[in-house]
């Protein structure tokens, strides 16, 4: 126990902050902690925290993706011409959906891994070619996602928001199983020492092109998760989640360095930082000062994470950091 | 099980060059199952490079690699593997975020991208049970584990693959000697089941007490390999040593022992890496360090330069106690010392700067000197012949050898009382390398203390007035004029007692 969460105390205190934010946003909110209340405010949360996940395996193996807003933007207006009509073509809809969020991450794992160009410029790039994309797909704002598939998605399940059902469903199907294979254990071993990986007999490339795709994978769920709560295609919405998705894993613990960090983590970064929105939307506090008390947070939240560097012995190591 | 007949791994007529660098030359070389193979030669004499090719990470740039015989690519450590080559890198190939569990299970034979095999982590606890490693927990991260238990892993994460060939560089560097003995126990019995074992270590008794034969490498070439216990210590280290060359080298001056102290160290220590080092440095001395590779002769240098935090012991410069905290302090006007660093790649230029800017770095900020007046630099730049279009061509431009003199210029100008300098010539042309030494010594000429670190004895005996040795992190001997020999310092560096009471003498000089 005491190894464990010596070794995993980033999550743990993530973890505890959420509970805390979540009590005084249930305590401090005008309804009530009812199942609509937790039903918004889950949604919210998992749109965020998938857009988290698809952050969360750039990072892992010392890369960054700043084109996640732009794959859920890509997705988004996809999903709004395809999300619609009979079963079969609704199902359709989202395989096509997803692969498309796979594809895009693939096409950033190549550059990064053949074409040996680093992941922030790559994916600023693809960032770009996908939100073009996205823009002639809806030059405004349209379309329309099937009402019941979106309700049936974002509504509750006996009194528990599907959001959370899905998210456990995410954790224990997909992150516990990962962690039991040579690959989960890859991604850390190149993030966190790629030449160490390599001499250890693992494919490195592949592991790199594995991971980007699984980033493209949950921007893809993302851009899906989100055309359910909105029901319409919006190609404006990247930004934002991009810079947020980014926030959301290093308050959860992940480390932007790599090889540290765990996807629980980067889910909680996100539920914090949605949580702290919502809060402070019912706190009185100025809307415009928000983003400034955002920021304060963030900022504070890194600075405990990098407090390590006080430790240093030899002055020349603090660069290498 | 007696030594097989058919090698396991054969190079035949192996080279490997990096750029114009050559690691190994025309190398050919054999090992065999059921026998314990030692290699041995100086720092850079190709014995890690060896390794790297059989173990996979690089491939030769020319000749082949045999594996039973049959001609083989290595294309990367994944295929060593799977063909039971193993091998336990001296720059350690665990995963520092891994805990310990998780790292015996990476790359596991067998395992790849799949499912984990978690028997394998049962298997390497038996292992680390034999050689006092039990108490290491699974659970824990490697990062926070000290460099020998991080040893005593490895050894256990190669053992538990099944090697059929076992490549052991530097494996023990940091194991007390009863858990050495418990590893010897374990790499004989691999011997005995069949199992070929290729070994590298510094520590000669080592290599006595376990080896079955021996080969000596020399600047890039298989020199020998015989059955250990052929030749005895002087025989083996004058095969190591080579030819020398003489002419590349100023002519010494008669030393002056009551010259002026410049600077003295008094118990000088840092951390676990150093103890106890006392070293004086004398007006027109050439004071060297010398030793294997990461034994603390580095740690000197960054310590005096102000880049180590929490320093034991006392410094002394022009009869006052100073405590030199940060680089800034230690090149100011009141102590005026000059660091010249191992890598210049990283830490000694900017490489996309001009040449000019990259002299104007270290005096920028010092009130004396007019950073940007090029006339402070030219008559270093004349001594030393640089080599170059104008002085705004980018520094990466240049050659090894051109860049490593506009290093040193840029300290020059400033007109050092102390200058230490990390292997300034290492890869680096002969002829840069005599313009070199020419400077170094007519700088002690007029009065400035040099500290010389170097990894190449030849600069130690030619080059230096007086000569510590040093090994895990002390001095061990202190070498002065005709003392200064190769036998000497070899010796000192393996840490073995030399035979001649007349040199033994010359520790207390």
């Amino acid at each position: 126990m005491r190894d464990f969460l010596r070794s995993n105390k980033r999550e743990a205190s993530a973890f505890v902050v959420l509970a805390g934010l979540l009590s005084l946003y249930l305590w401090s909110h005008p309804i009530g902690p009812t199942t609509y209340v937790m039903t918004i405010w889950a949604n919210q949360c998992l749109i965020l925290a998938l857009a988290a996940m698809a952050q969360f395996f750039a990072v892992i193996v010392r890369g960054i993706d700043l084109s996640v807003g732009a794959v859920m933007a890509l997705t988004n207006c996809i999903a709004s011409y395809m999300v619609i009509g009979s079963g079969i073509e609704m199902a359709f809809g989202v395989v096509v959906v997803i692969a498309a969020g796979i594809g895009c991450g693939l096409l950033n794992g190549l550059l990064v891994v053949y074409g040996r160009i680093q992941p922030i410029v790559a994916t600023l790039a693809t960032a770009s070619l996908f939100v073009g994309l996205a823009l002639l797909l809806r030059p405004t704002p349209g379309g329309q996602i099937d009402y019941d598939l979106a309700d049936a998605m974002t509504l509750d399940v006996l009194g528990m928001p599907t959001a959370l059902i899905m998210t456990a469903a995410i954790i224990l199907l997909i992150w516990v199983p990962l962690r039991r294979t040579g690959l989960g254990l890859g991604l850390y071993a190149v993030g966190s020492s790629e030449q160490a990986a390599f001499q250890s007999g693992m494919p490195v490339a592949k592991i790199k092109l594995a991971s980007f795709a699984m980033g493209g994978f949950f921007a893809g769920l993302a851009g899906l998760y989100f055309s359910f709560v909105t029901t319409t295609g919006d190609a404006g919405i990247g930004p934002n989640f991009t810079l947020n998705s980014i926030a959301a894993v290093v308050l959860g613990g992940v480390a932007l360095r790599g090889g540290i960090g765990t996807l629980t983590g980067a889910i909680a970064g996100a539920f914090i930082l949605k949580t702290i929105g919502a809060l402070m939307f019912f706190s009185g506090l100025p809307p415009l000062a928000q983003p400034f008390i955002e920021g304060l947070i963030l900022a504070g939240a890194i600075a405990i994470g990098g407090a390590d560097i006080l430790r240093i012995k030899n002055r020349l190591e603090a660069f290498g950091r | 099980m007696p030594k097989s007949e058919k090698a396991i791994v054969r190079l035949c007529g192996v080279s490997k060059t990096y750029g114009a660098t050559k690691a190994l030359t025309d190398v050919d070389f054999a090992c065999f199952g059921g026998e314990i193979h030692a290699i041995l030669g100086e720092n850079g004499a190709g014995k890690s490079t060896l390794m790297k090719l059989v173990s996979g990470v690089i491939q030769p740039t020319a000749g082949c690699i045999e594996i039973d015989g049959s001609e083989t690519q290595l294309a990367g450590p994944a295929a060593a593997i799977s063909r039971g080559l193993i091998c336990m890198f001296q720059e350690l190939s665990l995963v520092p975020d891994l805990t310990v569990r998780e790292n015996l299970m990476l790359g596991a034979p067998g395992t790849s991208l799949g499912r984990l095999d978690g028997n394998i982590v049962a298997r390497a606890q038996d292992i680390l049970a034999k050689i006092d490693g039990a108490e290491i927990r699974m659970k824990t991260r490697v990062y926070d584990l000290s460099l020998a238990e991080r040893q005593q892993v490895e050894i256990a994460k190669a053992l538990s693959r099944n090697p059929r060939l076992l490549i052991l560089d530097e494996a023990t560097s940091a194991l007390n000697a009863s858990v050495v003995q418990k590893v010897f126990h374990l790499i004989r019995a691999e011997r005995d089941r069949g199992v070929g074992v290729l070994f590298i270590s510094h520590r000669f008794h080592e290599i006595e007490a376990l080896a079955d034969s021996i080969s000596i490498f020399r600047n890039g070439t298989h020199v020998e390999t015989f059955d250990n216990g052929a030749y005895d210590y002087g025989a083996i280290i004058s095969k190591m040593v080579g030819q020398r060359i003489d002419d590349l080298f100023p002519p010494k001056r008669e030393p002056d022992p009551n010259a002026a102290e410049v600077l003295s160290l008094d118990g000088f220590g840092w951390e676990d890496t150093l103890h106890d080092v006392s070293i004086v440095l004398r007006k027109g001395q050439i004071t060297g360090l010398g030793g294997l590779d990461g034994q603390g002769q580095g740690d000197v240098l960054q310590g005096l330069f102000g880049l180590l935090k929490g320093t034991r012991g006392q410094c002394i410069m022009g009869g006052e106690p100073v405590s030199i905290r940060h680089p800034k302090m230690a090149k100011s006007p009141a102590l005026s010392i000059a660091l010249i660093p191992e890598d210049r790649k990283t830490e000694g230029l900017i490489l996309d700067q001009s040449i000019a800017r990259n002299l104007e770095l270290a005096a920028l900020g010092m009130n004396t000197i007019d950073a940007t007046d090029p006339a402070i630099y030219q008559p270093f730049l004349d001594a030393l012949e640089l080599k170059c279009d104008s002085l705004d061509q980018p520094v990466s431009q240049l050659s090894g050898g051109n860049q490593q003199k506009v290093a040193l210029t840029k300290w020059l100008a400033l007109g050092p009382r102390c200058m230490l300098l990390a292997d300034p010539t290492r890869g680096i042309d002969v002829k840069t390398k005599t313009q070199i030494y020419a400077l170094l010594r007519r700088l002690a000429d007029s009065g400035v203390a040099i500290l010389l670190l170097s990894t190449d004895y030849e600069e130690l005996i030619h080059l230096c007035d007086e000569t510590h040795i040093f090994y895990n992190g002390r001095i061990t001997r202190q070498l002065a004029g005709a003392n200064i020999t190769a036998e000497n310092i070899i010796a000192a560096s393996l840490n073995i007692p030399s035979k001649e009471p007349a040199t033994r003498g010359s520790v207390h000089a």
